[in-house]
């Protein structure tokens, strides 16, 4: 068990305080394979819930980035884009994306807890 | 994130499907084909590849044997490069081209006796190239698809030629470049040639499909000791991307000229009449409008297939693109104006609606030492 928040398109949220850290789980790290460039949003940027706010490509493939959470930008990960095979390497720890104020705590309430996200993914695997 | 989707289930099967799935491939649809992308990771496989030695399931690839009094003759006319200069056991790169002088496909010729030669060509192009061949092959000649027939394991990397030595008898490692022999491998009768799609040195086995998994599990073991992995097709595509060695259906297809795709070697105007010949003597004459280049990218980003280009002389397009995981920076191929060709000339490449600096490279990205 742990305490994110997870959504329908792989990203994962944690909270802390009025702060949303968002990066993408393992299940779509794994999907990916080694990640070679990261395209993130600049500082200060407001971003709606589901909204793009980067893209992450692998060797083979380039993926979209969603925002489950609405607010602003407040710190962006200038590690993972230095080296963004640490998104493979520790997807849900040092390999987070970005920081958002959070605009509302609702949208998190909604999102899938790690059970209910497993339960998800096999699912969808299952087509 | 948008996840991969997985392969349906209609997709054809090689006969080494089961070994990748338990061998824990990430399967994708390759033309038709449920093919492995990758099994321990694309790098991983392409370092292996460049320093070791890779094994590769290329059971998909088409097989044509065209044999008769006058297949010499037919060859001749189906394809533009010259067949009447290949040696029995040896082998060329060539073409089947349209009317106007693009791409029905690319293919390799083997020729086993005057009268009897072999083409392979590319998996999702199969029944088109058949039914092109069956239909333009003229004379005493016989055209039969025995694409069924045949599986085809490439073994590539500078310890390929070792291992070769130590699981075929005769011992294939004395071939010269693409030249072949029939051989043994394990006692299966097989087709070996000093041939590949990697830019390193290499064989391809062509074998009868029940022999397949067990021929790969005794390169895979035996293997083990120069450090042989198995490799799925997004090496292979790293690969052949640094040796800068066309894809059909990314760099080429039947909108593109071997002038145009910098294959001109391939086109050997002088040896008489072939299908696509008067196209492409009236291109050469107009002057060639556009051509493949390699370029690397100067802004952050990987310019991808498809990807629309602008220069100064007019726009063009990205056929192929990738991270190199030899030069661990964005590479790729594009279709530019001639004018914008030159090597140094800086184009843009719209990367998903930014426009991003790239700049023409000399090619191939990667060449390897000889021995």
């Amino acid at each position: 068990m742990d305490d994110l928040h997870y959504s329908e398109s792989h990203e994962w949220v944690r909270v802390d305080g009025d702060i949303g850290t968002v990066g993408i789980t393992d299940h779509a790290q794994k999907q990916l394979g080694e990640i070679v460039y990261l395209e993130l949003p600049e500082v200060g940027h407001v971003f709606n819930a589901d909204d793009e706010f980067g893209t992450v490509e692998s060797v083979k493939a380039v993926s979209e980035l969603y925002t489950p959470v609405s607010g602003e930008v407040v710190e962006v990960n200038k590690g993972a884009v230095a080296e963004p095979g640490i998104i493979n390497d520790d997807p849900q720890g040092d390999g987070w994306l970005i920081k958002i104020k959070l605009s509302t705590d609702d949208e998190v309430r909604k999102l899938m807890t790690a059970d209910a996200y497993a339960k998800y993914v096999r699912e969808e695997q299952e087509g | 994130m948008a996840a991969p989707v997985a392969a349906p289930a209609a997709l054809k099967r090689t006969p080494l499907y089961n070994l990748h799935r338990e061998l824990g491939a990430k399967m994708v649809d390759f033309g038709g084909w449920e093919m492995p992308v990758q099994y321990a990771g694309i790098l991983e496989e392409h370092r292996a590849v460049r320093e070791r030695v890779g094994l590769f399931d290329v059971s998909h690839m088409g097989e044509f044997v065209v044999t008769g009094g006058g297949a010499l003759a037919a060859l001749q006319a189906l394809t533009p490069n010259d067949v009447s200069k290949l040696a029995d056991g040896r082998i060329h790169y060539s073409a089947f081209l349209t009317e106007k002088g693009t791409f029905v496909d690319d293919l390799l010729v083997y020729r086993r006796s005057a009268e009897s030669y072999l083409l392979v060509v590319n998996a999702g192009n199969t029944p088109k190239d058949f039914a092109w061949a069956r239909e333009h092959a003229r004379g005493d000649v016989r055209v039969d698809d025995h694409s069924a027939r045949w599986a085809l394991i490439a073994v590539q990397g500078p310890r390929s030629a070792a291992l070769m030595a130590k699981v075929a008898s005769p011992d294939p490692s004395d071939l010269p470049y693409y030249g072949f022999r029939e051989t043994k491998v394990e006692g299966a009768p097989t087709l070996v040639s000093r041939t590949g799609y990697t830019g390193e040195d290499g064989f391809e086995v062509y074998c009868p499909p029940e022999d397949a998994e067990r021929l790969f599990r005794k390169f895979l073991e035996v293997g083990r000791a120069e450090g042989a992995v198995p490799c799925g097709l997004g090496a292979r595509d790293t690969l052949r991307l640094e040796a800068k060695m066309a894809l059909y259906g990314n760099d080429i297809d039947d909108t593109v000229t071997p002038w145009e795709a910098d294959l001109g070697w391939i086109v050997k105007m002088g040896k008489g009449d072939f299908v696509g010949r008067d196209a492409l003597a009236a291109q050469k004459a107009a002057g060639v409008p556009r051509k493949l280049v390699g370029f690397e990218m100067v802004d952050r980003g990987i310019g991808r297939h498809g990807y629309p280009a602008k220069t100064g002389a007019g726009p063009g397009v990205v056929t192929s693109g990738t991270h190199s995981p030899t030069l661990g920076k964005p590479i790729g191929l594009a279709l530019l104006p001639t004018a914008a060709t030159a090597v140094d000339t800086e184009f843009e490449v719209e990367i998903r609606g930014r426009a991003a600096a790239a700049r023409v490279v000399p090619t191939p990205f990667y060449k390897r030492k000889e021995a």
